[in-house]
């Protein structure tokens, strides 16, 4: 998942001119009609392949009878019925969203000052690309390696604790750092904050400077120039950036249970019970609700900021 | 997955020697008459027949299949994959299976799917050697055993050759699956840090560990365990704690949810290694675990012990199934190797996991006197004891948690099991757990 997220930002660093002028004469005959169709033929038919058909049987499967010898067709409303009447469910939805906006507010908080600070500050061109790799460096081993070497680190008798004792600043060990909340808010903004770099760093590149030097120029504070030119010229890369983010952590299942030793659940740990226990329509129903749930949301993000349009521009 | 990577990561140079010496045992043993029947099927035919063998981590290991191979003539493979991933190729992948290690609970979604077939009594060499757990559903004293949960009797007999139904216990001729592996489950601790004695299934809810404890994250195991503690702790009287009604089902989760909130459990487990991390690091010191976890702990220096309580133990047991598919040359080929894989040398190697093997008496033969007077006899060990991939877990003058193996096995109090509620139970245990 994630380095699907970092091969759409990784290649900023080496990022040359624009892709396709548009207009430009073609030597090809083929009708326009066709080559809008082989344009989009390979994705579209990726899309159908591991989404749309996928999906599709999840949502047939959400509505099929079951018990512990197998699945039945039917169409029953009860696995959706019994996914709302659950407290759980209310439960791991608010607990995720609210696991979401913590993280997406860190990591935008940090995301834009590191890229504000890579573009705008950094003048070389080789020190940027290298402070870029040292940004991305973590992400070359895997994402459960990055989950896990934090519970040595915060553990009861972990590094963490023993230097705060060491110090004296505490006599106990805090056991607060492990296995709660405050251990998955940690894992996640180490593991997405790069998702927020990547397109916010984009999105600023892209910003003429001498926009900037105007905005002093006409007696602009530093904070106006940020406000009126800086932030809604990087719009696309925020909400790029938080679609990312958000998506993760409402789809996430390894770090909340990792990290908040099942304290915590998360809507897919929530699934994954069910699969465990043979249970699939109602695993297929909250997968569906999940896939939903984050549709709207991303569509709202994208309706705040129009990428589409900005991308274009 | 989790205990695949602790074998690959054992050392191979000590695996190796570990499997000569196996060998050499093994040379022996065919000197003794242990290994019979193999001469039976003419091996010209059959060095082409290859036997995909699936199963759990702790019982479907390459060294074993290795072993099986060079004495059969033929190709044994095994294929190792956990919990519900293992069911779920069970039943829609069978036909790329020949044989595999099935748990006496997902013996319950098998049976009657035509998934399996029935292995005739009479193929079966080492049925005499197994155990009365098995076979009679009582203990060699003639108790019988506990009916709480799903217990080896309830699935092991086959009404008829198709092995379609299972006959709650009245003897046929025919079986599900051949008995191999079995034992009984308890608490670990560390024995350093509880500070007390612990004695009692009860002490995992006790507010003297408040905030280091574990259970597992298993809605059929894990409710269980509680089970246990509450009715010791004399909140309630299970009927049956492996086969719940809504409202003990309901008495329980709700004891839960209010232990949960009361900062009782440290974590909750849902693999081999964690479980393994959590008492390692000290973050935990009373949880339900598995016996290879436990000796994974103290392999580690680590004082560790699989705690016998005086409610009894949770007991689970496998069995080696054949598929429906599997006919002709294979079959016959399949009949040798159940008979090879209860003559004795997969029972030493998960004896040294802390498991039984349903034929003891075969294992023993493959196990050095010190070891089987170690693992079976409850006796200090009078050498060092090694891990089955050769690292010394145990040092010379231990004795084994637990006493003999009829003193763990002798006193099961439930049996791991499917409820016929489990789908009450998959809901309110979600409930538990995102509380």
């Amino acid at each position: 998942m994630t380095s699907a997220g970092l091969s759409s930002i990784l290649p900023f660093a080496l990022r040359g001119r624009p892709v396709a002028e548009p207009g430009k004469r073609r030597t090809t005959r083929l009708p326009p009609w066709l080559v809008s169709w082989f344009q989009v033929g390979p994705l579209a038919l990726i899309l159908v392949v591991v989404f749309a058909l996928p999906t599709a049987l999840f949502l047939i499967v959400s509505f099929y009878d079951y018990d512990r010898m197998g699945i039945y067709p039917a169409f029953l409303l009860d696995n959706y019925r019994e996914l709302f009447t659950t407290p759980a469910t209310w439960r791991v939805y608010a607990s995720s969203l609210k696991f979401a906006v913590i993280v997406w507010a860190i990591t935008l908080f940090l995301g834009f000052n590191i890229s504000y600070f890579l573009i705008f500050h950094v003048r070389s061109a080789v020190i940027r690309t290298v402070l870029f790799l040292l940004c991305a460096i973590p992400f070359w081993t895997s994402g459960i390696i990055r989950t896990i070497a934090w519970i040595p680190f915060l553990g009861r008798n972990g590094a963490f604790n023993q230097m705060l004792m060491g110090l004296g600043i505490t006599s106990h060990p805090l056991t607060f750092l492990l296995f709660s909340d405050f251990a998955v808010i940690v894992t996640y903004v180490h593991l997405f904050t790069l998702l927020m770099i990547g397109p916010i760093a984009n999105s600023l590149s892209k910003i003429d400077p001498a926009l900037m030097e105007a905005a002093v120029d006409a007696g602009a504070s530093r904070w106006r120039t940020m406000v009126d030119v800086v932030i809604p010229l990087s719009k696309t890369g925020i909400t790029l950036g938080s679609i990312l983010v958000f998506t993760q952590v409402m789809g996430d299942y390894f770090v909340v249970r990792q990290m908040s030793g099942g304290q915590s659940a998360s809507i897919v740990s929530m699934l994954s019970t069910q699969i465990q226990a043979m249970q699939y329509p109602p695993a297929s129903a909250n997968a569906m609700v999940l896939v939903i749930f984050v549709a709207v949301l991303v569509a709202v993000m994208m309706k705040v900021v129009d990428v589409r349009k900005e991308l274009v521009k | 997955m989790a205990s695949g990577t602790r074998q690959s990561g054992s050392k191979g140079i000590s695996r190796r020697s570990l499997l000569k010496g196996a060998a050499t045992v093994a040379g022996a043993a065919i000197g003794s008459d242990a290994i019979r029947g193999f001469p039976t099927i003419w091996a010209q035919n059959i060095k082409d027949v290859v036997l995909h063998h699936a199963g759990p981590p702790v019982t479907a290991i390459p060294a074993i299949a290795e072993q099986a191979s060079k004495d059969l003539g033929f190709t044994v493979q095994m294929q190792a994959s956990e919990n519900a991933d293992l069911l779920n190729r069970f039943l829609s992948q069978s036909s790329a299976i020949d044989c595999a290690d099935i748990s006496l609970t997902y013996m319950r979604y098998l049976i009657g799917r035509n998934i399996l077939q029935a292995i005739p009594l009479a193929k079966f060499k080492h049925w005499d050697e197994t155990i009365p757990l098995f076979t009679k559903g009582e203990y060699p004293d003639g108790r019988k055993i506990v009916q709480q949960g799903i217990t080896p009797t309830m699935i092991l007999y086959a009404t008829d050759a198709t092995g379609q139904k299972a006959t709650n216990g009245t003897p046929t001729d025919y079986i599900t699956g051949i008995p191999t592996v079995t034992n009984g489950d308890t608490l670990g601790i560390r024995p350093d840090l509880v500070g007390r004695k612990v004695d009692s299934w009860a002490d995992v809810l006790s507010p003297d560990f408040k905030g280091r404890t574990a259970i597992q994250d298993n809605p059929t195991i894990g409710i269980i365990d509680v089970a246990m503690a509450m009715e010791a702790r004399g909140d309630l009287k299970y009927g049956n704690k492996g086969n719940m009604t809504k409202a003990e089902i309901d008495k329980t989760v709700d004891t839960m949810l209010a232990t949960k909130r009361a900062g009782q459990f440290r974590s909750f487990w849902t693999s081999f290694d964690q479980s393994v991390n959590l008492m390692a690091s000290g973050e935990v010191v009373i949880q339900s675990m598995w016996s290879p976890a436990v000796a994974a702990v103290r392999s580690r220096g680590i004082a560790c012990t699989f705690q016998p309580l005086k409610e009894g133990y949770r007991g689970w047991g496998y069995t080696l199934g054949v598929m429906k598919h599997v006919d002709g040359l294979k079959l016959d080929c399949f009949h040798e190797y159940m008979n090879w894989y209860t003559a004795g040398f997969p029972g030493s190697f998960i004896a040294r996991e802390g498991y039984y093997s349903a034929q003891p008496d075969t294992a023993r033969k493959y196990l050095a006197p010190a070891e089987a007077a170690y693992w079976f006899d409850g006796k200090a060990a009078e050498t060092d004891i090694l891990s089955p991939f050769g690292k010394v877990m145990e040092k010379a003058g231990n004795v084994r948690d637990g006493g003999t193996l009829w003193q763990r096995l002798g006193n099961i109090a439930v049996w791991n099991s499917v409820m016929d509620e489990d789908r009450y139970l998959t809901r309110r245990w979600n409930e538990f757990i995102t509380s």
